[in-house]
């Protein structure tokens, strides 16, 4: 297990260390590695987003100071601060780079039309206007203020929300506010599958 | 988990069942191997498939799918009749001492109060007997014939070894091994810990399964012990934080949605508030109260008033007995009862059972939103027919199909800060690297621009309920994308006197001067700061609690139910290892499970509950006071235990012509569903790295089965279940052994999840097989345990 007073990124930045240490400066074999790989980039702390064992994964980006540049992850690694996973990632926790550079990702809004057999980009500003307009209606319509019994229920049972387990807390707690806003009744998640 | 993932390293004995974590949480299970360097802990793999985990284990039990109940039972009857339990802790820290109603019983499959006629139970004999004032009588010796100990002794008498092997199909003398391994947990100084996953959670009878579980370690004392607990390892990085969210039934915080019975705030409150059931008992569920008033204040904000019961009225109620859970809401969307499907990050189509009738009620939408970083099987279900049309041969064709789709580029983790709570409870905060992709947004601005549109409409053109809507407190700074860090400081809640963040959920009130949006957080996020992003490797007990890294809910508090791994006088139960420990005037070691304060006799153990004590009788569950084993609903064989009574009296069933339930003569093997350590769920099939090292989908087929039906490693092969069929290459191995069950050969087949229509890499989904039976308490799908066959193509 890894030293928690010397951690693999202070290693790298304790020269003065590693002389006494080793009886030799190990630092312009360090600085070359550095140059090739992580030397220029950011770190953001951030979190595995695959199982619950939580690994904590530090982001290295590039890009991030130039003007009119789009910073891009060059490289995601394990923190070694973490006591759950000091440094360590798994088979697809190493990998996450590539998830997050997926040339699959989507980048527009798609929209299918009924009846349609093929999705044709359109521009988010429509996307809202259309999307509210469908759950209003659709909420207008099958709103239940009152039950058979005539008590006050306020419920929407005719549009269901799903989803929020991949999403951080408070992402779930805007979600709840946006589901409990209309009505909603019918909301489920992964913790339940 | 009741504990934690660095906790596993204080074990002496490990015992993994429904779950494989050296392949599906391979850097949480270096604890495991850390507990077998350091502490020689013993670890014992139960599962149909001889797993990477079996591997490295010291003791290997095949079972048969679904059958976990059976040797639960038989654990919980060997400990009970060789005397190896942990008696004094059952005596100090349990129910097993109450006394319940003279009425109670269980005969034949069935508990008492069973009616045929509304098939469900009437409850009042699963009571305890009460005093004058309303407190459980209860009988310290435990010897009173009515006692939940005797109760406990009588009900798991009949899971003999001989009764668990010919259920589970392992031997006599396999079971009896691992019950002597596991039960050595059961002295004062060593703990064990139980690991699962969702080979537990996806049964027809999942909570029963898991109360059975608890059941085994309150014996064994292994509740609130360091290396010890229940421990849930989740699949998904936020999925405890969902739950802590809520689902259908439940607001943020396990506080209940209300029914419409409740149609004031005092009627909810009234009968959502437990009384104690002891006169020590703690029963720290009296502060409903305060943590509904509170949520309501962060909810509805200023808008919430004394005058109107903090805006109570807006939230929706549930009717009475009506249930919305996944296979419910689906099975109404395949009626065509249901108009819009919202989904974020979620990919019905591949995760939920029986993907034809996924597909089909997809087709009955008016519309669907997709929050999404990849294109699904789901935003995409409209093209199943061209993209596997072999699969789902019921799947219309794109002209035929109504609904109009949404799909949006959302963010992924990297492009958003937040909190995730992993399994351990930890709450870890994490910092937004980049912005997303293209014209991708993050996911709390699409929230906020739908909402605020949905505003502008109900203000403009009024509608149904507006003010269920507009008074909704979205008091942002920047509305349409609320910053993350607002909401969470919104989480820990405030005094809306001071506007001071508070310390925790003890300072909230019921008086509305206080809001808190989830009061399990509170102290998360306090006037000291983000209490989430906190990275200190301090560790001043040793014991890897690790209390200034991150935040862990409730409290901040590691280890859950800690006041039991001491004796009723405060003295722990392993001195060289105390979790907590009095010190005369206080506690010291973890948060205390406790009051902070309160001498050691003052109060019952276990503060949530009223009873003051863990509970092996439960009367919470709609199928029993104590598990019992049931055939899953597709079984090679009638119940053992009661054949007239074989499947859950209770098991979620659905009816329509898309759920078609098979018989062991169409459908001889029993399918179990699997991850590979290569992939995460169904989102790496997206990946270049996880679809290399793993591109095909495979039939894990039992090597004497396969010699029985000429099948070689590489033919395909068909499997089949009333549902529908998948295809793949067979891939023959040792590692699932056929079983003897009730004297018939039954074999099972290996069916991992992975791969769908729409990736770098296809293949079939593999709930194409699956039934649409569910889980009664919790609504989970039953995808470990159903009949399937097999067919060389």
């Amino acid at each position: 297990m890894l030293n928690a007073e010397l951690t693999r990124r202070r290693f790298l930045g304790t020269g003065a260390v590693l002389v006494t240490a080793y009886g030799f400066d190990l630092r312009p074999a360090h600085a070359a590695v550095r140059e090739l790989k992580i030397s220029r980039t950011t770190q953001t702390h951030s979190v595995c987003p695959y199982c619950a064992v939580g690994c904590s994964v530090v982001i290295h980006t590039l890009g991030d100071k130039a003007r009119n540049v789009k910073p891009a992850v060059v490289h995601i690694e394990g923190d070694p601060e973490s006591p759950v996973n000091r440094g360590t990632l798994c088979s697809k926790g190493i990998s996450l780079k590539e998830f997050v550079n997926s040339d699959r990702r989507l980048t527009e809004v798609r929209y299918r039309a009924p009846g349609a057999t093929e999705w044709k980009t359109i521009s988010w500003d429509e996307a809202f206007e259309k999307m509210a307009r469908r759950i209003k209606e659709s909420r207008d319509r099958g709103y239940e203020a009152k039950d058979s019994q005539g008590r006050t229920v306020n419920r929407l049972p005719n549009i269901a929300l799903i989803g929020g387990c991949t999403d951080t807390n408070e992402v779930n707690y805007l979600l709840a506010k946006f589901r409990f806003g209309l009505g909603i009744l019918t909301y489920e998640n992964q913790a339940r599958l | 988990m009741t504990n934690g993932w660095t906790d596993v390293a204080n074990t002496d004995v490990v015992l993994v069942m429904g779950g494989n974590p050296a392949e599906n949480h391979p850097v949480g299970f270096r604890f495991v191997m850390e507990a077998r360097r350091k502490r020689k802990a013993k670890v014992i793999c139960v599962d149909p498939r001889f797993s990477r985990t079996a591997a490295v284990s010291d003791c290997y039990v095949p079972i048969r799918a679904g059958t976990d109940i059976a040797f639960l039972g038989g654990l919980i009857h060997y400990t009970l009749s060789t005397g190896k339990y942990h008696a004094q802790y059952v005596r100090e820290h349990t129910n097993a001492t109450f006394l319940v109603k003279v009425g109670f019983g269980f005969d034949n499959g069935h508990f008492s109060g069973w009616d045929p006629t509304k098939k469900s139970y009437d409850k009042a004999t699963w009571q305890y007997e009460t005093d004058g004032q309303g407190y459980a009588r209860v009988d310290e010796t435990m010897e009173h014939p009515h006692s939940v100990f005797q109760l406990m002794k009588r009900h798991y008498s009949r899971y003999t070894p001989e009764k668990v092997s010919e259920i589970c199909g392992c031997t006599p003398e396999e079971f009896t091994k691992a019950a002597e391994m596991i039960s050595v947990a059961a002295a004062e100084d060593k703990s064990g810990t139980i690991l699962y996953a969702l080979g537990w959670t996806q049964h027809s009878h999942a909570v029963q399964l898991i109360h059975a579980a608890a059941m085994v370690q309150l014996l064994m004392g292994n509740i609130g012990m360091p290396g010890g607990g229940v421990n849930a390892q989740r699949g998904h990085a936020n999925i405890q934080g969902a739950t802590d969210m809520g689902a259908w039934n439940m607001l943020p915080g396990y506080l209940r949605v209300p029914r419409a019975n409740h149609s004031t705030l005092r009627d909810y409150l009234e009968a959502t508030t437990p009384k104690p059931l002891r006169p020590n008992s703690i029963n720290y569920w009296a502060n409903t109260p305060k943590f509904v008033v509170s949520f309501l204040k962060s909810f509805y904000g200023q808008s919430a008033t004394p005058a109107n019961n903090y805006g109570y009225d807006w939230l929706p109620k549930i009717a009475e007995t009506a249930n919305h859970s996944w296979g419910a809401c689906f099975d109404e969307m395949h009626a065509g009862k249901m108009e819009g499907l919202i989904s974020f990050g979620m990919n019905p189509v591949a995760n939920g059972p029986n993907t034809s009738k996924m597909i089909a009620a997809l087709g009955k939408l008016k519309w669907m939103i997709v929050a999404e970083n990849f294109e699904t099987e789901t935003a995409a279900f409209w093209r199943a027919k061209s993209l596997a049309g072999e699969y789902y041969p019921g799947a219309q064709e794109p002209a035929a199909i109504q609904t109009e789709v949404f799909l949006l580029p959302a963010s992924c983790f990297a492009e958003k800060d937040g909190a995730f709570v992993n399994s351990s409870r930890w709450l870890q905060w994490k910092e937004a690297a980049l912005d997303p992709p293209g014209q991708a947004k993050r996911d709390q601005e699409i929230i906020g621009r739908l909402f605020l549109k949905l505003c502008d409409l109900y203000k403009k053109e009024g509608g149904a309920l507006p003010e269920q809507l507009l008074n909704v407190n979205w008091n942002y700074a920047t509305p349409v994308s609320p910053s993350l860090v607002e909401v969470a400081r919104e989480l820990n809640g405030s005094d809306l006197t001071t506007t001071k963040q508070v310390n925790g959920f003890a300072e909230l009130k019921a008086d509305g001067t206080t809001a808190c949006g989830n009061w399990i957080y509170s102290g998360s996020y306090t006037e000291a700061g983000n209490q989430m992003a906190r990275h200190s490797q301090a560790d001043p007990t040793g014991l890897g609690l690790y209390p200034q890294y991150a935040w862990s809910w409730p409290a901040n508090r590691r280890i859950l139910y800690n006041r039991a791994s001491a004796d009723r006088n405060g003295k722990p139960w392993d001195p060289a290892r105390p979790m907590l420990k009095w010190d005369g005037q206080r506690w010291v070691g973890d948060v205390p499970d406790y009051k902070a304060d309160a001498a050691p006799g003052a109060h019952g153990s276990f503060l949530m509950l009223p009873e003051g004590v863990a509970k092996f009788f439960v009367q919470d569950f709609v199928e029993g006071p104590f598990p019992e084993h049931y055939e899953p609903a597709e079984s090679p064989v009638e119940n053992p235990l009661h054949p007239q009574v074989s499947f859950n009296p209770l098991g979620k069933v659905f009816h329509s012509a898309a759920d078609k339930l098979g018989e062991a003569k169409d459908y001889p093997y029993v399918g179990v569903t699997y991850r590979l350590t290569e992939h995460f769920h169904y989102w790496t099939k997206h990946t270049a790295g996880s679809s290399q090292l793993q591109s095909n989908f495979f039939v894990e087929v039992p090597d004497e089965l396969a010699q029985q039906r000429g099948i070689k490693s590489g033919d395909r092969v068909r499997v089949t279940s009333a549902r529908g069929k998948v295809e793949g290459p067979a891939l023959v191995t040792k590692r699932m052994k056929g079983l003897n069950i009730s004297g018939k050969r039954v074999f099972q087949i290996g069916l991992p999840i992975h791969w769908g229509f729409l990736g770098r890499v296809n293949g079939p989904l593999i709930n194409n097989l699956t039934p649409s039976v569910y889980d009664p308490n919790s609504g989970t799908p039953e995808f470990k345990g159903f009949l399937v066959n097999l067919e060389k193509v």
